[in-house]
């Protein structure tokens, strides 16, 4: 007994990060070999048959990705009141996809969303505009994960990050080609247990310390454990306002830009090709919309806890470092300034360490992924928790890699190949096809992770913005627009996603001009993450207007479109 | 028969859509954005009431809005005879 109490506290972060990390990959290979698909209606929808909750668990994992696990409470910690567009605006869209999308697609019964675009806009032409959308945002979005992978093991595992890359590659191969989406959705309701354990049990532990609440949700709102009797927040307030930040609680982004980004986030979020195909797994019509709500609240709990984090973050931060002298920093710093992630620059030789909003006399430069990955060694909890946020952080990346690697795969090997190019494929011939296409996904996705073009982490939070300016419209105008027809949709999405890539070339990758254009020039003063929302209420516009001068859709389409809107007598995702 | 049946449906599915989505706009574009300055006035413990709604509160609601949907088109179902 006393041994196993001495080997727990024997063992240092780096032996617990081998020990957590090894037993949840074993679990994941050991789930994928179990539910390895045999068909290709297992491989695209996991043969239609996964209960709600599962789904909701496995929808929940997927969603969050390394950048909600690692980055965001970082990024509103930063941000203070603005962050705010990323907690609404990564949950607000799942309230859209249970009320607009989620039950429709489900009665329509197809493997993709190029499917529902190609059949309910009866155009090929339609189908590959959906194709190349669809490739498009899986791939920007996917090539951020690999890079999550690779500095999620490249930090607690101390191997290089390339080393990273080609571990994580690996893993998702492996169970993304064998397992196809069965194996996919019951390795991530694995990960969502690990993944939220991970992320609660530092802020629980961090919530009490602060403030003597268990619960983050409730402790950031309350009062100091010193006894002084003070508000956190308050108190964050006055320090932010002390070192000549704006108040944590009001933030500095202009009202238009909060509303643009947090509406082009919600709508993207609904448009992802990558979540809507999740509510293709069910059995039945109500099963999709249950499923909606179990996801979002699984998601919420992660999302409501990360502004807590936030705060608790900040708040340790400031007081351990501000003014106070750099020999006498502690270890988490020094470790931390080693990976680059911290840098200290003496410019006024005083040995103090000034952290300030004045960029002329400020000293430290602090990365957002820190917030998460050291906060934990920053309040001082013991060595398995460490371990145990890697662990985590490793499960969020691979869950969403694999996740999109499938949407990737189905789109060339069912839209394109099975759709377009060679309809008379065999469905042996076929699910080889989407195990290729699979394989060559992940290695184009493991390419870019290992030599990641300078926009990479540009283009990530973009995707949200071709996915609302280019997906969400057709698909809301073809369930609640009969009279939608194929020449509005596609003229629609091509303005969309072009006026979209168009904004974010100039305004985010200054690629038209010498310089990237200031933010005065901003259109209605929106920024390049905000201008899904004006692209997308563009492509509104220009369906609309085209679909009114040219003829309405056939029939058997708007027999089509009656049909989705009944829930009964949804069949099982069908080959057709 | 049948073609009525799916039309009274349909209209009060787009009723109880239409009345939700008016609740997620006011939550999330009113209480957390348009009218947060007026919002933060008032204090609910150590949280201002429009920062509580932007990072806390419209969640919440996020959440609850969902499963009153999928338990209102529950009874729809069951009222149409399209239960399964």
């Amino acid at each position: 007994m006393t041994s196993s109490i001495f080997l727990v506290e024997a063992l240092d972060v780096q032996n617990w990060t081998y020990i957590l990390v090894g037993l949840t990959f074993t679990l994941y290979i050991g789930i994928a070999i179990w539910s390895r698909a045999s068909s290709t209606k297992e491989f695209y929808v996991a043969g239609g048959g996964v209960s709600p909750l599962a789904n909701g668990m496995a929808t929940a994992a997927d969603w969050m990705s390394a950048a909600s696990f690692i980055s965001m409470a970082g990024i509103i910690s930063f941000a203070g009141y603005d962050g705010a567009v990323y907690l609404m605006g990564w949950t607000g869209g799942y309230v859209l996809l249970a009320l607009l999308l989620a039950p429709y697609l489900r009665k329509f019964g197809k493997f993709t969303v190029p499917d529902f675009i190609g059949d309910r806009y009866y155009s090929k032409t339609a189908r590959l505009v959906a194709v190349f959308c669809a490739l498009l945002v899986s791939f920007t979005y996917v090539a951020g994960q690999m890079r999550g992978v690779g500095i999620v093991f490249s930090r607690f595992l101390e191997v290089d990050i390339n080393t990273g890359v080609i571990i994580g590659m690996i893993i998702v191969l492996f169970y993304a080609v064998l397992g196809g989406m069965k194996g996919i959705t019951y390795t991530q309701v694995a990960q969502y247990c690990v993944l939220i354990f991970a992320f609660m049990v530092p802020a629980i532990f961090i919530s009490i310390q602060m403030t003597g609440n268990p619960i983050p949700q409730l402790g950031f709102g309350s009062t100091l454990s010193d006894g002084s009797g003070t508000y956190l927040l308050d108190k964050l307030d006055g320090l932010s306002t002390e070192l000549g930040f704006s108040e944590y609680t009001e933030g500095s982004k202009s009202m238009i830009d909060v509303f643009a980004i947090t509406l082009a986030l919600m709508v993207g979020t609904a448009g992802l090709p990558h979540v809507i195909v999740r509510f293709f797994t069910v059995k039945r019509v109500k099963d999709a919309r249950k499923s909606a709500g179990i996801a979002l609240l699984l998601i919420v709990i992660l999302y409501t806890t990360a502004p807590a984090v936030a705060v608790f973050a900040r708040t340790n931060m400031i007081e351990t470092v501000s003014n106070q002298s750099y020999k006498d920093v502690p270890e988490w710093f020094k470790k931390w300034e080693t990976t680059g992630l911290i840098t200290f620059t003496d410019k006024n030789n005083d040995g103090l360490i000034q952290y300030v909003a004045d960029k002329n006399k400020n000293e430290l430069v602090v990365d957002n992924d820190i917030m998460v990955l050291a906060n934990p060694e920053i309040a001082k909890l013991p060595n398995w928790v460490i371990a145990l946020v890697a662990a985590g952080g490793l499960a969020a990346a691979l869950s969403t890699a694999a996740g999109l690697l499938l949407v990737i795969s189905s789109s060339v090997s069912h839209d394109l190949i099975k759709k377009i190019i060679k309809p008379s494929i065999s469905e042996k011939g076929e699910l080889i096809a989407a195990r290729l296409s699979a394989v060559g996904a992940v290695c184009v996705a493991g390419y870019f992770g290992i030599n990641p073009p300078g926009f990479v982490a540009a283009v990530v939070a973009l995707a949200f913005g071709l996915a609302a300016a280019s997906f969400f419209p057709a698909i809301i105008l073809g369930i609640f627009y009969k009279r939608m027809n194929k020449e509005g949709a596609i003229a629609g999405m091509i303005v969309g996603i072009t006026a979209m890539l168009l904004y974010m070339i100039k305004y985010k990758l200054g690629w038209f001009d010498e310089a990237l254009p200031d933010k005065s020039e901003w259109w209605f003063g929106i920024s390049p993450e905000g201008f899904g929302t004006v692209a997308m209420i563009l492509n509104f516009i220009v369906s609309i207007f085209i679909m009114k001068f040219t003829p309405e859709p056939p029939e058997d389409v708007q027999e089509i479109v009656e049909n989705i809107r009944i829930p009964s007598g949804a069949v099982s995702a069908i080959d057709h | 028969m049948t073609k009525r049946n799916a039309k009274a449906y349909w209209k009060e599915n787009i009723r109880y859509v239409l009345i939700l989505l008016a609740i997620w706009f006011l939550v999330s574009y009113g209480a957390s954005i348009l009218f947060k300055d007026a919002l933060n006035n008032i204090k609910v413990g150590g949280f201002k009431l429009g920062f509580w709604f932007a990072q806390q509160g419209s969640m919440y609601v996020f959440v609850i809005l969902i499963f009153v949907y999928v338990r209102l088109m529950n009874k729809l179902d069951k009222k149409y005879g399209y239960d399964e």
